[in-house]
């Protein structure tokens, strides 16, 4: 057995010089492999807190109450997302509105600080309303449709990724400490989203 | 020589493992991000810094989680939920401008208050606790909502703002935890009084 493998060794050295001489381009600069745009859309959504903190919301909302319902956000929030993004894309650039934004984190904060018993059914909606609406947004400030398509998978991505380890860790918490604890996150979510509301309508 | 360094525990052995990893992030080139969004680069470390920059904020912040540890559950999550919620809408009543009389009286007289339900061990029904705290709330809000800087990002300034209460809340509850002990009980009551004492000090500021 150890013969075998010795004499297979410089085989083995021969197969690996030949792959490393192989010239291959280097695709180190993302405009060459056309990956920056989905980079964009993920750094994008990782930045922006109001994307960012309503989605954090609903996975902890949908993982307190179970893994069905953590698994039905899952898949409806970013393919909301994808789709809102998609009719953005095509439609003229607007701002979002700041009463709205506030709403979001109002509503899903304060129904996650309640541990409001939500159905199934008022989660997918939930999920897909707050999924179309910002995916709208975001795709109407994404430029041409080439490289916007990319970034919004890029930011779908990130989306999905956020909702799969957010949710998952909500699920398996069993300490009451520990979903008190996730529900105090929810208090933090709504109180910031009472601050917004008054930022909206300060006087200026 | 060799000996030595082979009686050597592992982690401390020479070697060139973590000059090796150190080079190599080093050498990761990111973007610099250098150009943030309007307000975003002190946004958050504004808002976050402007709880604690007050000690008439920090005591009756502080205070509020020793009492909840004294209280136990459900009051220990109930008054740090309820607490951010109502300084939130006081925060909103003094970003639209909506007076409120006797602010600085009102924060002083909440770390007497809090600090005398700490020092005395006072147990009421947790709907009073809960109405006492979210009252106090208010004046506390409203202040910091008519001192916000313009110019901030709003969103980053409000969660920094609310975390940070939520962290005081916490570090509160932390101390609070030696309740368990005897001797822990008496040192939340020194606590309280000098939360009070904190308070007097404010109070008499205010009046001066």
């Amino acid at each position: 057995m150890s013969t075998t493998h010795k004499s297979r060794l410089p085989l083995y050295a021969f197969v690996g010089f030949v792959i490393l001489m192989g010239p291959l381009p280097a695709q180190a600069h993302l405009n060459t492999t056309g990956m920056g745009p989905l980079y964009d859309g993920l750094m994008h959504f990782l930045t922006s807190p109001e994307d960012f903190v309503p989605v954090l919301a609903l996975a902890l909302l949908a993982g307190l109450r179970g893994a069905s319902y953590g698994r039905r956000a899952l898949f409806t929030l970013p393919t909301a997302w994808l789709l809102g993004g998609l009719a953005g894309i095509s439609a003229t650039a607007t701002n979002g509105n700041a009463f709205v934004s506030a709403a979001w984190f109002l509503l899903l904060g304060g129904l996650l600080a309640a541990d409001t018993k939500l159905s199934v059914r008022a989660t997918t909606a939930l999920a897909a309303l707050l999924g179309l609406y910002h995916g709208y947004l975001n795709g109407t400030g994404m430029g041409q449709l080439g490289t916007a398509a990319v970034a919004l998978l890029g930011l779908v991505f990130a989306v999905f990724v956020l909702i799969a380890l957010a949710a998952a860790f909500v699920v398996r918490l069993r300490a009451h400490w520990a979903r008190i604890a996730v529900r105090v996150a929810g208090s933090w979510i709504a109180a910031s989203g009472l601050l917004m509301l008054g930022w909206a309508v300060r006087p200026r | 020589m060799n000996a030595l360094r082979k009686n050597m525990p592992r982690r401390i052995r020479p070697g060139l493992g973590t000059p090796a990893v150190v080079t190599l992030v080093l050498l990761c080139a990111q973007s610099a991000f250098a150009h943030p969004q309007k307000g975003e680069a002190v946004g958050f470390l504004t808002g976050f810094l402007h709880p604690i920059s007050g000690l008439d904020h920090v005591l009756a912040m502080v205070a509020v989680g020793l009492w909840g540890a004294q209280l136990g559950s459900p009051a220990i999550w109930l008054l740090p939920v309820a607490f951010p919620m109502v300084m939130a809408f006081g925060g909103t009543l003094g970003l639209m401008g909506i007076p409120l009389p006797g602010i600085e009286y009102g924060i002083a007289a909440s770390a007497i208050l809090l600090g005398a339900a700490v020092m005395f061990e006072v147990r009421p029904p947790l709907v009073v606790a809960a109405l006492l705290v979210g009252f106090f709330a208010i004046f506390h809000g409203h202040a910091h909502g008519t001192e916000l800087p313009p110019g901030q990002s709003a969103l980053l300034y409000s969660m920094g703002f609310v975390i940070a209460t939520g962290c005081l809340h916490a570090l509160g509850i932390g101390i609070g935890t030696v309740h368990r002990w005897g001797w822990g009980q008496k040192f939340l009551r020194v606590a309280g009084a000098m939360v009070t004492a904190g308070g007097v000090f404010f109070l008499w500021k205010a009046v001066a």
